[in-house]
């Protein structure tokens, strides 16, 4: 069930455009921002209040990659795979995290700590190799500055 | 008309088409998926690439996609060259990646549209050597098989499901190549037209449930034109049988009915001709009291022969039997004795759209799909004519899109974008029911109320239509203007006397204001209208007139009279004959039962909503104790008047004004094509000497066909035979229903020679 701020936001978003269905990613966000991933449940709550079926939200849902249909880690790191990461050789980055936290591309650390992502890109080649973990960027990314990025992420609580 | 020239030779062309309609209207052969007529073009599927050329100088040219290429004077093209017929067969071989070519348990081996494009392509040789992506398959209820591995992406399930026929729980998901066309969950499909997707998807994704309990390929069928006799609409089917058994129903292209589509009553509805209930010998009682035994057919005709010699006997006519059927039982009983077995209220209804009809043009579907407005007074479409309401629909959906194409002039194959434009905007359907109905989000304003309430509105619109006022606040002067400012404006109505009147009112009102306009009325059965054209009395009269003996014909006393009056009656009957395909509870106080042949069994004419008579042809000869009611009838007179089909039907014609016309619903059973008749089977058709080994070793001699110019055999004419005589779409490399093209006049349009069947009932008003 959505909860009366969830409820109250997607209103909101409904009141900027002539279709409610046009409000349908927007409503998706709000969830997802809440609850870190959209469940089969939220997709059939957000179908009840756009007016739309569970089928319609949810082919829009799985469109996006980066709205997540599957339960995530607390937080998200998105690394990039796009053509400049590349030639920065952003596999030695995949594999050096995927090493640090025993988990490959699309998998969540058994604590339930990251959840570890391809991106096709972050807008940040003169940065290249880049990453972003729950919406902040990290360029320049060596082995070192990436684990003291997971220290500091551990660390921390999802805001 | 624009010239193309194709490899410089020219030809004429319609200005309105894409490219690949053209050339495959003039028979060219292009290999395509995600183009189908009804749904118009995405280029999803990069299939049919085609070389066009600046001019005749350029001999390089380009690549493009002919589905999403306007028809141009001047065009140059080719289909034939190296450089396409590589990227097609590249195309193809891509789209064949993660397909598990598993065309031998394939529910769609055979008719693949997949098969033929591969071969037409020739990709024959697969490079492919790594894993292949898979899928979860969802159960999808009763009727349509999913196996979503097969699927090629051409987005035409979606595309028909959602955007066509209005169905919410079908959706494609995910993105680039993790595409999957499904439900949200498992579960049944809910749209009354998801069968369509049988026919709709290229391959196996979709394909039919209940089919595959028979396992049987298309070449290996023996099939029949016929029509669906579920409700009054008429849709053109195929019967398709093995083994004694009919294993699926397709849809049989016509362009004034139903086009490429049928709903899932009409698909899925005729299992009763394999069902358990099904009477398959003669069934007689010695006494009232004593059990219905079986017996042979000389027996059970000697007692029904002696039950009606020298007694007053009557006859029960049925809207589910043929007019033949019905034509022979007043014969057999005299007009004075004869009943329509109709219910009161179905009974007043189908004589009132008689009189209507005989004083008001009707449309038909594709008439209803091309009008610029629509009022539905009463009616539960979905429930009583489905393919109505998806016909509607259409009307619904075109017309917004079809005024912004006037400012912004798009062809209608590609109006993708103006569709965008015009979003959830509504066209000119108005609908007014006693309660929702599932057409009511197509509707541009809906009403709710009573059935007198309704009636009520229907004429304050006739009012607002003949006195039109500048106050647009009531719901009836909005309907009434959107009907005045239609070119061609639909009422559609049915059932209940008092709302079927105000809808002829509106339909007056706008003839007089001068407008075209055409009134529309659902008939329950399949051929109601055809037994209110054959007259008789009605039914309410028989309980309190009551008789000796009865005769019953496809009809069960219980669905159309009070329970009380049905028990009485037969209760005072001393002999009930009853001529039924299944065990009903009428069936059941019979004394004499004669197993008559079903409709994908007989040979019949048929009447639909709009005075149309159709001929439908028996897919199968019946077991040998079954027999069409007609047969039977004939038999129970003192000598045989009819040996075939042909004699009844002409012998109806001359009895009956009405029907003069009937006999010319499809060529007698005299017609030859070069000298042959049209073959049931296709020349493939398997088994044929080994089918019945396990009885006799020897091949038995296929059933004579005396009533029609079909042959219960793969044998005969291989000419494309006259449209109401197709038996199966079939053509030279096109293995699947979309070999349909070759036998249409126009891609998408009349069918060669002429759409089938003949419209008895011409309206005083001219349209």
């Amino acid at each position: 069930m959505l909860n009366a701020e969830e409820k109250q936001l997607i209103e909101q978003a409904v009141r900027h455009y002539e279709h409610p269905r046009a409000a349908c990613l927007e409503a998706l966000k709000i969830v997802q921002e809440r609850r870190g991933w959209v469940s089969d449940d939220d997709v059939r709550d957000v179908a009840d209040a756009l007016a739309m079926s569970p089928a319609e939200v949810d082919s829009l849902a799985t469109f996006y990659s980066l709205i997540f249909r599957r339960p995530v880690g607390r937080h998200v790191i998105l690394v990039c795979d796009s053509v400049s990461c590349w030639i920065m050789g952003y596999e030695r980055i995949v594999q050096h995290i995927s090493e640090r936290l025993g988990v490959g591309l699309g998998e969540t650390t058994p604590d339930g700590e990251f959840t570890l992502l391809p991106v096709v890109c972050l807008g940040a080649c003169d940065r290249a190799p880049a990453m972003m973990i729950d919406g902040d960027l990290h360029g320049d990314l060596t082995e070192e500055v990436i684990d003291q990025l997971l220290v500091t992420y551990r660390g921390k609580k999802m805001e | 008309m624009p010239v193309i020239y194709i490899d410089d030779q020219p030809y004429e062309v319609a200005a309105h088409h894409n490219l690949l309609h053209a050339c495959l209207g003039l028979g060219f052969d292009i290999p395509y998926f995600c183009w189908h007529p009804a749904l118009g073009s995405v280029g999803a599927c990069r299939q049919c690439a085609v070389k066009v050329f600046r001019d005749e100088h350029d001999r390089r040219g380009q690549i493009v996609m002919s589905c999403m290429t306007p028809v141009r004077d001047g065009l140059r093209l080719t289909i034939d060259d190296p450089d396409v017929r590589r990227f097609r067969a590249t195309i193809i071989e891509w789209l064949m990646v993660n397909h598990p070519h598993d065309c031998p348990v394939c529910d769609e081996g055979g008719h693949c549209h997949l098969q033929d494009m591969t071969v037409m392509t020739g990709h024959n040789y697969r490079r492919h050597r790594f894993a292949k992506r898979t899928h979860r398959n969802q159960d999808l209820g009763p009727h349509i098989h999913h196996e979503m591995n097969r699927c090629i992406q051409c987005y035409r399930c979606v595309r028909f499901y959602h955007d066509y026929a209005g169905g919410k729980d079908l959706n494609v998901f995910g993105a680039h190549h993790h595409v999957y066309f499904g439900r949200h969950e498992s579960g049944a499909l809910e749209s009354e037209f998801a069968g369509n997707l049988v026919e709709v998807c290229p391959t196996g994704v979709f394909t039919d449930k209940p089919a595959r309990r028979y396992y049987a390929r298309k070449w290996d069928l023996q099939s029949a034109p016929s029509v669906c006799g579920q409700c009054g609409v008429g849709c053109n089917v195929l019967f398709n049988e093995r083994y004694g058994k009919l294993v699926r129903v397709d849809n049989r292209y016509h362009y004034e009915i139903n086009g490429y589509f049928l709903c899932d009553r009409g698909r899925f509805g005729h299992d009763f001709v394999n069902g358990e209930e099904r009477i398959r010998r003669p069934l007689a009682r010695e006494s009232r009291g004593a059990s219905l035994r079986e017996t042979s057919a000389d027996d059970a005709l000697s007692r029904a022969t002696q039950a009606v010699a020298g007694r007053r006997v009557i006859g029960i006519g049925s809207p589910r039997a043929s007019l033949e059927a019905n034509f022979a039982l007043r014969e057999l009983v005299g007009a004075d004795s004869f009943y329509l077995g109709l219910s009161d209220a179905e009974f007043k209804s189908a004589n009132l759209s008689l009189a209507l009809l005989r004083e008001l043009p009707t449309a038909s579907l594709h008439e209803i799909e091309t009008a610029d407005a629509a009022l539905v007074l009463g009616e539960d479409l979905l429930t009583t004519a489905p393919r109505m309401a998806l016909a509607l629909r259409q009307l619904a959906r075109r017309q917004p899109t079809a005024e912004s194409i006037v400012a912004c002039p798009v062809p209608e194959w590609n109006d993708q974008a103006v569709r965008e434009l015009v979003q959830q905007q509504k066209g000119s359907l108005f609908s007014a029911t006693p309660g929702p109905t599932k057409l009511d989000e197509d509707a541009a304003a809906v009403y709710y109320g009573e059935l007198d309430e309704i009636a009520g509105l229907g004429l304050a619109v006739a009012a607002a239509v003949d006195q039109p006022s500048a106050e647009t606040d009531s719901l009836a002067t909005q309907i009434a203007t959107a009907l005045r400012n239609a070119k061609r404006a639909v009422i559609v109505s049915g059932g209940n006397e008092a709302v079927m009147q105000a809808a002829a009112a509106v339909v007056r009102a706008l003839r007089r204001a001068g407008r075209d306009a055409a009134l529309c009325l659902t008939q329950p059965e399949g051929d109601t209208l055809g037994l209110a054209m054959l007259g008789g009395r009605a039914l309410s009269e028989v309980v309190r007139d009551g008789a000796e003996c009865v005769i019953v014909l496809e009809n069960d006393l219980f669905a159309r009279l009070p329970e009380a009056d049905a028990t009485a009656f037969l209760e005072r009957t001393k002999t009930l004959i009853v001529l039924d395909h299944s065990i009903t509870r009428t069936t059941a106080r019979a004394d004499v039962v004669l197993p008559a042949a079903t409709i994908a069994e007989s040979t019949g004419t048929f009447v639909n909503y709009e005075g149309r008579a159709q001929r439908c042809f028996s897919a199968f000869a019946p077991q040998p104790d079954v027999r069409e009611s007609w047969r039977w009838l004939d038999a129970l007179r003192s000598s045989l008047f009819w040996p075939t089909f042909d004699d009844v039907c002409r012998a109806m014609a001359q009895a009956v004004p009405a029907f003069a016309k009937a006999p010319d619903a499809a060529p007698s059973a005299a017609f030859r094509q070069i000298g042959n008749k049209i073959p049931r089977q296709s020349p493939r058709f398997s088994g044929r000497t080994a089918i019945t080994a396990q009885l006799n070793v020897s091949e038995p001699k296929p059933p004579d066909d005396p009533d029609s110019p079909l042959a219960f055999s793969m044998e005969g004419s291989r000419e494309q035979p006259p449209p109401a005589l197709i038996a199966r779409y079939w053509a030279p490399g096109w293995n699947s229903v979309q070999a349909l093209n070759k036998f249409q006049q126009e891609i998408g349009g009349p069918l060669r020679g002429g759409d089938p069947g003949v419209r008895l009932i011409e309206p005083e008003a001219k349209p």
